[in-house]
């Protein structure tokens, strides 16, 4: 991908479940590096849009590159250098934490060593490594999202989808993940939010769906 | 590889620390056996109704986990953190099919012996049941595990997977009683077409590992 090719791009985007139309003709650009952010009531979209943006759903309509991949063609060539925070934390509720970390590190092709480091330096950094033993099931809400924030970033990818990042976090746990999550190396991201304020602050372009 | 080790260990270690599948198999396998124990008011069993009793009880059972092979990436989004990762899907399907013929050979282990305890004047034919019993479940897992994936993607799953899987198993039930029956007569194991009935049981399994190494990617698309 060449510096002027946009790391997103979309024209007449739009997707269908069955005859309602979940998402209409968006129009997107955004620089490798910057920041998008996807804003709008519910049912508007935006996690749709996430999700075609991942290679998770195929558009209805419309054309979509992603990381200079065209979608849904070259999907298999975005395989492994998206991280992608969900409404669902995709993580096992039988496994650990670190079971669930280890799993990720090895589809994602991490070595063992350099995985078993990596999952501790995440761990630590969202203050889970005392409860990194227990399993998902048992974990409350925010504690899973704070395992599944690890997950997200455990593989170092180049674009960040974020769908609702801070949901079920308490104040302390938001700033460890803002710190992981945007740690300012000028990695692609796209952030759905409904605090319109913080995450225009930090947007390099917005894009208001319904 | 380290894919396909880690999607197999990721089952077995769930296995081992809930057991919910296992557990009611046998279960289901052993209440089965009664039934017919008292159904057909027999105590011993020999022949094609030995092998039939088996081989339709080992079926059923295997429904059970059929169902549940999926659960867990359906409902804690297993199947897009597959899509999401670098891997040849395939391998989602080779650790499925593993996990469903290591469950079937636990299984066996537990209630041939029973069955046997239960229906059998000797345990001289039990022996030559292996390769059969190996096959069956091969079979049984790739069949399996394809419709249950199948069903997993559908809204009908509960009902699709027994429906649909039930029918095509039909021919690896056909070869697999057929070469048991024989194993299981009355006056010791005889080997009359065992070989042709191992071959169709082989030649099944063949048939619908290739199905499943070039569909299974597309059954995993949105």
């Amino acid at each position: 991908m060449s510096a002027e090719t946009p790391a997103i791009s979309a024209h007449g985007l739009a997707r269908d479940y069955g005859e309602r139309r979940a998402l209409a003709g968006v129009e997107l650009a955004l620089a490798a590096g910057g920041t998008l952010a996807v804003l709008g009531p519910n049912g508007s979209g935006k996690t749709t849009l996430l999700r075609i943006l991942a290679g998770l759903l195929r558009p209805s309509a419309g054309e979509v590159s992603v990381l200079g991949c065209p979608l849904p063609g070259e999907t298999w060539r975005l395989r492994g250098r998206v991280g992608f925070l969900g409404h669902d934390p995709l993580l096992y509720r039988d496994l650990t934490g670190r079971e669930n970390l280890r799993l990720a590190a090895r589809l994602y092709g991490l070595k063992p060593e350099r995985a078993e480091e990596r999952i501790e330096e995440l761990l630590s950094a969202v203050g889970m490594e005392r409860r990194g033993d227990d399993r998902v099931a048992e974990l409350s809400a925010g504690m899973a999202q704070r395992v599944a924030v690890c997950r997200t970033i455990l593989h170092d990818p180049e674009l960040l989808l974020l769908d609702e990042p801070d949901s079920h976090l308490d104040p302390a746990a938001r700033e460890a993940v803002r710190a992981l999550l945007d740690p300012g190396d000028g990695r692609t991201r796209v952030i759905v939010s409904h605090e319109r304020e913080r995450v225009l602050a930090e947007a390099d372009v917005a894009l208001e769906l319904g | 590889m380290s894919a396909y080790r880690a999607l197999l260990g990721k089952d077995l270690r769930v296995e081992l620390r809930t057991f919910r599948s296992l557990p009611a198999m046998a279960l289901f396998a052993v209440t089965t056996f009664v039934i017919f124990r008292f159904g057909l008011d027999r105590t011993g069993l020999e022949g094609s109704l030995a092998a039939g009793v088996l081989i339709a009880t080992l079926l059923f059972a295997a429904i059970l986990a059929v169902n549940r092979l999926f659960v867990a990436e359906r409902d804690e989004g297993g199947f897009e953190l597959i899509r999401l990762a670098p891997i040849d899907r395939t391998w989602l399907f080779a650790a499925k099919t593993s996990a469903l013929m290591i469950y079937l050979l636990v299984l066996e282990l537990v209630v041939v012996p029973i069955f046997a305890l239960f229906f059998l004047d000797s345990a001289e034919g039990l022996l030559p049941l292996i390769p059969v019993l190996v096959l069956f479940d091969l079979g049984v897992a790739l069949t399996g595990t394809l419709i249950s994936t199948i069903a997993t993607m559908s809204t009908a799953r509960d009902l699709l997977a027994p429906l649909v899987l039930l029918p095509l198993l039909v021919p690896v039930v056909i070869a697999a009683t057929g070469a048991a029956e024989h194993l299981l007569s009355a006056g010791g194991p005889e080997y009359d077409r065992f070989g042709t009935w191992l071959a169709v049981l082989g030649l099944y399994d063949l048939v619908f590992a290739l199905v499943g190494y070039a569909v299974f990617d597309f059954l995993l698309e949105d």
